[in-house]
C-alpha cells in the first residue's frame, strides 16, 4: 500500500488508462450488437449515428472490432507475459543460485536467444502453423520473450544467495525448493512484477507487428490485424482515417500507458531517480 | 592477449548462435506437425489450378530441399546452397532469383537505417545526457516526449507521420521509393525524387530511435551526474556544455553496448516501417512474400536479418573491447 501511495501521479493515470482499456476489452464484446466479422453497412462509412467509429473496407464496424481486438490483444499478450515471466524466473533463479555447469548451460542459452531476434523466430514459427489461435499465438510469444527475464533475475539471485539469511537457512537443513521460495523470492517480487510489465508491453507489440506482417491470429480481430488490413486497404492514403487511427491510437494508448507504469514503478524501487537537481 | 582471448571466445558463441539461427531457419517450418514441408507444398499451390505451376513448385522444392533424401542430408544440401549464395527461385515472381531480388531491395533498405540509426544515436544520447544534468521540467518533458516515441510502435508513429505530412497535408509523397514514371538511374532529377521519398521513413525511424537512446542515456547519466568529478568541475564554473560532454563520454560505453542489443529489435522494428511506406527494400520484400506465400524469399529474408543482427553484434561486442578494459575482465553474462 504505502508503494502505491509512492507512485508518482503519471503512473496512478498510465495505470487508470491501462485498466480502462482492458474494462472497454471485457465488456464490449458483451454488449456489441453484432459479431466483428459481420458486414454491416458500406464500405468506409465515416464515423456517425449510425457507426460510433465508421466501418472498414468490407462494411464491418471499427468499433466493434476495437473491442473485440482489445480483448484478443490483451489476452494474448496476457498468456505470453505470465508464460515468459515464468520461464525466465525459473531459469534465471536456477541458474544464479545453482551455479556451475547448470549455470553455464542456461546462460549460454539465454545469451543465443537474446542475440537471435525475437521476431524472426517467431516469424519462422507463425509461417510454418496453418492456422494460429489466439492461445497458441500468445504461447509462442512467451516462449521466446523469456532471455531478458532470465538474465536479470539471474544476476540479482547470484548477489543476493550470498546474504547471510540465506546461508543461515542452508545450515539449518532447508531444501533448495524452500530457500528459492522463502529467502529469495520474496526479495524478488518488485522486480519480477516489474519485469512481467515488460514482458506484457512486448508481447502485445509482437502481436501487432506478427499480424501487421498478416501473420496474426486466425478467424478474430486483433488491434495488429486491423492495422493490417488498415493498410492493405490503403486507408491511410486514401484518407478512411477512423479506419487506421483506431488501432493506431489504442496500440500506442496501451504501450505508453504500460511503459509508464513500468517507469513510475522504477521511480519507487529506485528513490535516486527521483531527487530533484535542488536536492543534492 | 586477452583482447585476443576477448575476440575468440565472443567468436565461439556468435559461432554457436549463427548455428542455432541457421537451424531454426530450416528446422522450425519442417519439425512442426502435420509433415510441413507437403504443407508448404500444398499451400503455395493453393487457388492455382495450372498443372505446369504445380509441376514448377515440386520441382523447386525438391531440387532445394533434397526431399527423397531424409532430413539431416537435407539440411546438408540447405547449408551448401546457403553457403555458396543460392537461395532458390521465387514462387511469385518465377522465375526471379531469390538473391537478385534481395539485392535490388537491400540498398534501399541501408540507406534507411544506416542514416537514422547513427544519426539517432548521436542525438538521443546528446538530449539523454542534458536531461538528467539539467533535471526538473527539461528532463520532464524531454523523458515524457521519448518514453512516447519509443512506446508508440514505429509502424504506428509511421502511420501518423505518413498521413499527417502526405496525406492531410501534401507535403511528401505518399510511399514508394520513387514517383511513377521514373526508373532507378543515377540522375539529379532521380536522386531529388528519391530523397524526398526517403525522407519521411527516415523522419520516423530517427525519432523512434532518437527517444530509446534518449531513455537509456538518461538513467545512466542519472548515476554520473552524482559522480564526484561533475561536482569538482562545477565548482570550477565550467559551462553546462562543457560537463554535459563529460558526462557523455561517460554515459557513453553501456550505451554501446545498447546499440548492439537495440540491433535486433531495430531492424525488426524499420522492415515494418518500410511496409507502412511502402518503400522498396526487404520490409516490402517480406511482406509481399508472406502475402503470396513465397517461402523461398521468406527464408532468406528471415536468413539475412540474422545474419545481420549477429554479425553487428559481434563487431559492437570486439569494438566494446577495445574501448572498455574492464569488460574484457568481465567476462561473464551478467550485467
Amino acid at each position: 500500500m504505502k508503494t502505491l501511495k509512492a507512485l508518482p501521479p503519471r503512473g496512478t493515470i498510465a495505470a487508470a488508462v491501462f485498466l480502462a482499456i482492458v474494462l472497454a476489452g471485457l465488456i464490449g464484446p458483451l454488449l456489441a450488437p453484432a459479431g466483428p466479422g459481420a458486414l454491416l453497412g458500406t464500405s468506409f462509412t465515416p464515423p456517425g449515428s449510425e457507426f460510433l467509429l465508421g466501418t472498414d473496407h468490407l462494411g464491418r464496424s471499427v468499433g466493434i472490432q476495437l473491442v473485440h481486438g482489445i480483448r484478443t490483444s490483451i489476452y494474448i499478450g496476457l498468456l505470453a507475459g505470465i508464460t515468459g515471466t515464468l520461464i525466465g524466473v525459473a531459469f534465471g533463479t536456477l541458474a544464479g543460485y545453482r551455479g556451475g555447469v547448470l549455470d553455464e548451460i542456461l546462460m549460454g542459452l539465454t545469451n543465443i536467444m537474446i542475440t537471435v531476434p525475437a521476431i524472426i523466430v517467431l516469424l519462422l514459427l507463425s509461417i510454418s502453423l496453418d492456422t494460429r489461435s489466439v492461445t497458441v499465438m500468445g504461447l509462442c510469444i512467451g516462449f521466446v520473450s523469456w532471455p531478458w527475464t532470465a538474465r536479470a533475475v539471474r544476476s540479482q539471485i547470484a548477489s543476493l544467495r550470498e546474504r547471510e539469511h540465506v546461508d543461515i537457512a542452508r545450515l539449518s537443513g532447508s531444501g533448495t525448493m524452500r530457500i528459492i521460495n522463502v529467502e529469495l523470492l520474496p526479495y524478488m517480487m518488485s522486480y519480477i512484477v516489474m519485469a512481467f510489465v515488460i514482458q506484457l508491453y512486448g508481447a502485445i507489440l509482437a502481436e501487432a507487428a506478427l499480424s501487421l506482417l498478416g501473420l496474426g491470429p486466425s478467424g478474430t480481430a486483433s488491434l495488429g490485424v486491423m492495422l493490417h488490413w488498415a493498410i492493405a486497404w490503403e486507408s491511410v492514403r486514401g484518407g478512411q482515417w477512423w479506419v487506421f487511427l483506431t488501432p493506431t491510437v489504442f496500440i500506442t494508448a496501451i504501450t505508453f500507458s504500460l511503459l509508464l507504469v513500468q517507469s513510475s514503478l522504477d521511480t519507487v524501487f529506485n528513490p535516486r531517480l527521483r531527487v530533484g537537481k535542488a536536492a543534492r | 592477449m586477452t583482447l585476443l582471448r576477448h575476440i575468440l571466445s565472443k567468436f565461439a558463441w556468435y559461432v554457436a548462435a549463427f548455428a542455432a539461427a541457421l537451424a531454426l531457419n530450416f528446422f522450425l517450418p519442417r519439425l512442426l506437425p502435420g509433415n510441413p514441408v507437403d504443407s508448404l507444398i500444398s499451400q503455395a499451390l493453393r487457388g492455382t489450378t495450372s498443372s505446369e505451376t504445380k509441376q514448377r513448385v515440386y520441382e523447386t522444392y525438391i531440387r532445394e530441399f533434397g526431399l527423397d533424401q531424409n532430413l539431416w542430408s537435407q539440411f546438408v544440401t540447405y547449408v551448401g546452397n546457403v553457403l555458396t549464395g543460392d537461395f532458390g527461385t521465387s514462387f511469385s515472381r518465377y522465375p526471379a532469383d531469390v538473391g537478385t531480388m534481395i539485392g535490388d531491395a537491400l540498398p534501399w533498405t541501408i540507406l534507411l537505417q544506416l542514416p537514422a540509426v547513427l544519426l539517432g544515436w548521436l542525438i538521443g544520447n546528446l538530449i539523454g545526457a542534458l536531461a538528467a544534468y539539467k533535471r526538473g521540467g527539461f528532463d520532464r518533458s524531454v523523458y515524457l516526449t521519448s518514453l512516447f516515441l519509443t512506446a508508440a510502435p514505429y509502424y504506428c508513429l509511421a502511420v501518423i507521420l505518413l498521413y499527417g505530412l502526405a496525406v492531410a497535408l501534401p507535403l511528401f509523397p505518399t510511399g514508394g521509393g520513387w514517383s511513377f514514371g521514373l526508373a532507378p538511374e543515377w540522375s539529379g532529377v532521380f536522386t531529388m525524387d528519391a530523397v524526398s521519398h526517403w525522407f519521411l521513413p527516415f523522419l520516423s525511424l530517427l525519432l523512434v530511435f532518437i527517444g530509446g537512446q534518449a531513455i537509456g542515456m538518461r538513467s545512466m547519466a542519472v548515476y554520473e551526474v552524482d559522480a564526484d568529478y561533475v561536482r569538482f568541475a562545477e565548482s570550477f564554473g565550467l559551462a553546462d556544455r562543457k560537463i554535459v560532454g563529460y558526462i557523455f563520454r561517460n554515459g557513453m560505453l553501456p550505451q554501446i553496448t545498447g546499440l548492439a542489443l537495440a540491433i535486433g529489435t531495430l531492424i525488426g522494428g524499420a522492415l515494418l516501417t518500410e511496409i507502412v511506406f511502402s518503400y522498396p527494400g526487404i520490409g516490402t520484400l517480406l511482406y509481399d512474400a508472406i502475402l503470396n506465400k513465397d517461402y523461398p524469399v521468406i527464408q532468406a529474408v528471415t536468413l539475412l536479418v540474422l545474419i545481420v543482427v549477429l554479425v553487428a553484434n559481434f563487431l559492437v561486442d570486439v569494438l566494446y573491447g577495445f574501448v572498455d578494459p574492464r569488460i574484457r575482465a568481465a567476462e561473464r553474462g551478467d550485467r
